[in-house]
């Protein structure tokens, strides 16, 4: 084997939820409240849009999150060394981005370095201009093309992807629905069909396009540039992708117990239990998050620091720190969510089915998970769909305050913070802030509307609106 | 009335002795008084004198919870403890690991917090509330629609952006008032308007998206479609009846956050060099004065606790059928 698998904490969690989500989809019952909700929501364009921009996205933090040591070039008779450096799948896929180091910033799709340099002309003068990129003179040497070229190249590449989705589509639709080339077409003009397979369809060939394009270009450009110690912004911001993936899923993942339990808890029981669980929960509640959050992590570094043995890898002290990170968000976003279950939990104890159930003697543990639960699936899943997106820009705004993920950890709020120096440059460099915005931008939007659409699907109430 | 307040006063007690015992447990259990130490003096190369010194100057030297040596009551009070974490409820902060004294840094920088944070409050609610009426005045239409999906996106923009558009834009390409810094006195205005400016466009996207479902929420009621049985038109059903109704939560629920206004905002104030209290916090984090986060903490919690209370007075004086109990 010429590779070590390395598990980080963070990987096994987010597997573990991947696994774990996925059982829940293939194990749903029929029946249910979350099936009809289900079945709205596949209805709704924009859920079904935005869902798949969002699968893109998780897609990525989780190739990203399959991590490895590649084995060094031996020396004969000498034990097997595998490298210090972890590297992941989607560096494997993006090997070349990662390789094309230039020496500091140029700009995107450029051809020259963006700050002069001395260079000593073939007659022996020197003189200061602006050096050819790296990877320039790598294209040129290969005689390969313009951008036209290229672009064009990766529109047909990302249409023909998008036809051939499309065309399996149709024929999977056209045997499951008994239904002819023609009857199909009527039914999908009339979108009428169940799912909405044109916004769907619309949406994939905009992303395939996209990456097509993307990927033609990355072959002999830095399509967003590159940044001051010369590496690839694209490559950056895309490896960024699961830092603020992960933020938004684990923290709910390690709250969500402690919520749902003690909400319960305290709504079921009350007395006692209800007074203990809410002085918690209003203590907590009342330190100001930014600075518990700020606290716990100074401490937390301080540990780092005195206890430097623990870790083996920097990969592994930037995971520690990235799953204290969630810990920490974790231990401040429970308690809202908590205060809704509790008072759903007052309600549901005093319907009538809960007083036969108890009549008929349930126990107290059985009443609450067969009985109180599953009528607060719907808040819990509203509540990790409504979190996500406040947890992923609340990382930006964390790290760059110095308290967030590690910052040798690629981020976007790491990015944006090392952007601030750039945008009082002149001429200014923009381009790894507008990329660390952009992709923040979209994925927050994404999750935004899916959010809503998860509400409008689960909440009758707000359906009505 | 009176009543009320005092049991809510004894109700925050237990509150703030929990704050204070849950960052008394973060800064001086998990992370000893020695930690700490070596932390400011470097990791390496410290003499065991250094740090009993540095402890010993900052007064960290005491045993935590109980003093054997003493006599009497003092055996509890001459402890970090009580000296570090009870003299805070007498508003007692004691000094920064750098020497200053808390009290007196607070004093000075909570004006200039509060130059900025009210004029936000103020006019980012007017703001929100405009934005949200104008919505719910043309629901149900294609600029509703439009006016939705803009707040959405809004919300979705990082506050990071805001503020460093802005500043790029307004400050240092159009030249129209300065990129950051503060002087005190009249002349503040200069650098107040921006940061107020982008904080409240920052906030409209959330707020206004808010405030339009309260709305929406006051106006499928009853007495809405009495006022229209009775011929009253839609612009007066809603500047009259929905708007006062609808005030009450957006009313009660802003006044939660009224006390804390006198926090500052972290990334506003940093951003722009405001010497107020949020860059106090930040150059603290950033410092790992670790007495200022601690002293901080409990003024955050005092003032939220504070807030509770308002809103629950507001919320009586708002709709008499609330009883303060």
């Amino acid at each position: 084997m010429n590779w070590q698998p390395v598990i980080l904490w963070t990987d096994a969690l987010v597997w573990l939820l991947t696994a774990v989500v996925a059982l829940l989809l293939l194990l749903k019952s029929p029946h249910g409240q979350l099936h009809g909700a289900s079945l709205r929501l596949r209805q709704m364009p924009v859920a079904m849009t935005t869902g798949l921009v969002l699968s893109v996205f998780i897609a990525i933090a989780l190739l990203d999150s399959l991590h490895y040591r590649a084995v060094l070039p031996a020396h004969p008779g000498s034990p097997r060394q595998y490298s210090v450096e972890v590297s992941s799948v989607l560096d494997d896929i993006l090997r070349p981005l990662r390789e094309h180091k230039e020496k500091t910033y140029s700009a995107p799709l450029a051809t020259h370095l963006y700050v002069k340099e001395n260079v000593t002309l073939p007659d022996g003068k020197i003189a200061r201009v602006y050096p050819l990129l790296r990877i320039d003179n790598m294209r040129l040497q290969t005689g390969s093309n313009d951008i036209a070229h290229r672009v064009a190249r990766g529109i047909f590449l990302g249409l023909a992807f998008a036809a051939l989705v499309a065309g399996l589509a149709a024929a999977w639709l056209m045997g499951r629905r008994r239904c002819g080339i023609a009857e199909l077409s009527r039914r999908l003009a009339a979108a009428d069909d169940g799912l909405p397979w044109r916004s769907m369809l619309l949406t994939v060939a905009l992303l395939s396009v996209l990456t097509a394009v993307m990927a033609e270009l990355a072959g002999a450009f830095h399509v967003l540039g590159t940044d001051k110690i010369g590496q690839d912004v694209l490559y950056e911001t895309l490896k960024s992708i699961r830092t603020g993936v992960l933020i938004g899923t684990l923290t709910t993942l390690i709250m969500l117990p402690f919520a749902v339990l003690l909400g319960i808890s305290a709504g079921y029981f009350g007395g006692w239990v209800d007074d203990a669980i809410q002085y918690l929960y209003t203590t907590l509640n009342a330190i100001p998050s930014v600075l518990l959050i700020a606290a716990a992590v100074l401490i937390m570094q301080v540990y780092i620091e005195m206890h430097p043995g623990m870790f083996d890898s920097a990969a592994a002290r930037t995971d520690f720190r990235l799953l204290f990170l969630c810990l920490i968000l974790g231990v401040t976003s429970w308690t809202g969510l908590c205060r809704v279950l509790r008072g759903e939990t007052l309600k549901l104890r005093e319907l009538e089915y809960v007083q036969a159930a108890r009549a008929f003697g349930v126990s107290d543990g059985r009443m609450m998970l067969r009985h109180i639960l599953p009528n607060l699936y719907h808040l819990i899943l509203i509540s990790v769909v409504m979190d996500f997106s406040g947890l992923v820009l609340a990382e930006a705004v964390l790290s760059y305050l110095g308290v967030g993920v590690d910052p040798a950890m690629q981020s976007w709020g790491n990015m944006i913070n090392a952007a601030r120096l750039e945008m009082a440059r002149e001429p200014v460099v923009w381009w790894p802030l507008a990329a660390a915005f952009s992709l923040l931008f979209v994925l927050v939007l994404a999750a935004n509307l899916f959010a809503d659409s998860v509400r409008d699907a689960l909440d009758p109430r707000g359906r009505q609106r | 009335m009176i009543r009320y307040l005092i049991r809510r006063l004894l109700y925050a007690l237990p509150i703030l002795f929990g704050v204070n015992l849950l960052t008394f447990l973060l800064f001086f259990i998990v992370n000893t008084p020695d930690d700490m130490a070596r932390m400011h003096l470097g990791t390496k190369h410290v003499s065991a004198e250094a740090i009993a010194h540095w402890k010993i100057a900052h007064g960290y030297d005491k045993p935590l919870f109980y003093q054997p040596a003493a006599h009497g009551s003092s055996k509890l009070t001459d402890t970090v403890f009580f000296d570090k974490s009870l003299r805070m409820f007498a508003l007692d902060f004691g000094q920064s690991d750098d020497g200053r004294n808390i009290a007196r840094e607070i004093e000075t920088r909570a004006g200039p917090s509060l130059e900025i944070a009210l004029p936000v409050f103020v006019l980012g609610l007017l703001t929100n509330i405009s934005f949200a009426l104008l919505l719910v005045l043309f629901r149900a239409t294609y600029l509703d629609r439009f006016g939705v999906m803009l707040a959405v996106a809004l919300m979705s923009i990082s506050g990071l952006f805001y503020i460093i558009a802005g500043q790029y834009f307004v400050a240092k390409l159009w030249r129209l008032v300065p990129i950051s810094g503060y002087v005190n006195g009249l002349d503040s205005w200069r650098f107040v308007v921006l940061p107020v400016a982008v904080s409240i466009v920052a906030g409209i996207g959330g707020g206004s998206r808010w405030y339009r479902s309260i709305f929406l929420e006051e106006m499928g009621k009853d007495y809405v479609r009495t006022a229209r049985a009775k011929g009253l038109s839609e612009w007066r059903i809603l500047f009259r009846h929905v708007l006062q109704n609808g005030l009450i939560p957006i009313l009660t629920g802003a006044v939660v956050v009224l006390p804390l206004l006198f926090m500052g905002s972290l990334l506003t104030e940093s951003f722009f060099g405001i010497p107020g209290l949020g860059s106090y916090i930040i150059d603290a984090i950033q410092a790992q004065d670790f007495a200022i986060v601690r002293a901080m903490v409990f003024i955050g919690s005092v003032l939220y606790i504070v807030g509770l209370s308002l809103t629950d007075i507001a919320y009586s004086w708002a709709d008499p059928r609330v009883r303060l109990s």
